[in-house]
């Protein structure tokens, strides 16, 4: 159960869920599709490849995720320049007309860690062209501040390297570009199992995108099922505010009225 | 003979072949995919028309499972 009127708003489109997830890494497009509808989630993200000229009857994502009924997130994973970066999200704009584009523009073979200074340059060109660009990024306050000040409509932060599985490691981070964002934050990366994504969302993330923690999953579907109550339980969690962290224990039962 | 680079792929057709031949050839649907030849954009009202040239580099993209 959602709470009512708590939606999610980027570039000035509302979502009921806050669970946006990747299509990447599943056994089957069936696989995919079945994971993508158990989630809830309303925004996917996709790659941008070449064709596969020679082999003709191969399915295609489009035949199982119908992108009238679910929103495609173009992203540019894979990329390592921002020359590469802009190219992969002009051509996707061109198969749908889709402003709406994930930006990530890595810097490392082996961290997938994102390049800042690439992905900034890219940000504010693409933004200057129109698009609406959710930007993954370091978690480091300061470019989270320049991304959005170029235009970015969401930032994305790392909750640690792609498809790691590690879990948050630095929620000082998260919560302070949290605080000074003015767009939606949405951590991006690094998610590994439910508790972490129900901890991003007590944080007071905006979202959460999770891809390889469901494709990996034994059970993906389960999996899928428990990221959305995961995500749903840690934004209620933040809107009912946790107790005080005290130093000492404190009797749930009172303590008048016991038989002496 | 034009001598093209298709996804990487190099292959020969006539002179003056127009793209949506090709496309129709490899059973490619224009509306799934997106087209850049030579790094500029062809957009979908410039498919009907356009020609192809010896040495082209034709890329042709659509959207498949990612992260």
């Amino acid at each position: 159960m959602s709470i009512p009127r708590d939606k999610l708003i980027i570039a000035g489109k509302s979502y009921d869920s806050r669970l946006i997830v990747g299509t990447g890494k599943y056994k089957s497009l069936k696989e995919t599709a079945e994971a993508v509808k158990a989630s809830g989630a309303e925004i996917v993200t996709v790659a941008v490849r070449r064709v596969n000229i020679l082999d003709k009857k191969k399915p295609v994502l489009m035949d199982y995720l119908n992108p009238k009924k679910i929103k495609y997130l173009p992203n540019t994973a894979g990329c390592f320049s921002s020359e590469d970066a802009l190219r992969t999200l002009r051509l996707a704009r061109e198969i749908g007309n889709w402003k709406l584009v994930k930006l990530e523009v890595l810097g490392d073979k082996k961290t997938l860690y994102p390049n800042m200074i690439e992905t900034l340059k890219s940000t504010s060109i693409l933004a200057k062209e129109g698009f609406d660009v959710m930007v993954y990024c370091s978690d480091d306050p300061i470019m989270a501040k320049k991304l959005e000040d170029v235009g970015a409509v969401s930032i994305m932060p790392l909750a640690a390297p792609i498809g790691s599985g590690i879990g948050i490691q630095n929620k000082t981070n998260i919560k302070l570009i949290k605080k000074q964002s003015k767009v939606p934050v949405i951590v991006d990366a690094g998610v590994g199992t439910a508790s972490d994504a129900t901890i991003a969302m007590e944080l007071g993330c905006d979202a959460v995108l999770v891809n390889t923690a469901i494709a990996e999953a034994k059970k993906p579907i389960l999996m899928a099922k428990s990221m959305k109550n995961a995500v749903i339980a840690g934004r209620q969690a933040f809107i009912a505010g946790r107790m005080k962290i005290k130093d000492y224990a404190n009797p749930s039962s009172p303590t008048k009225g016991i038989i002496s | 003979m034009a001598k093209i680079q298709l996804n990487g792929v190099e292959y020969k057709f006539r002179e003056k072949t127009k793209l949506k031949d090709i496309l129709k050839k490899f059973k490619i649907s224009e509306k799934k995919v997106a087209i850049e030849i030579n790094g500029s954009i062809i957009h979908s009202h410039q498919v009907k028309n356009c020609e192809i040239k010896n040495n082209d580099k034709i890329e042709i993209v659509h959207f498949i499972g990612g992260g």
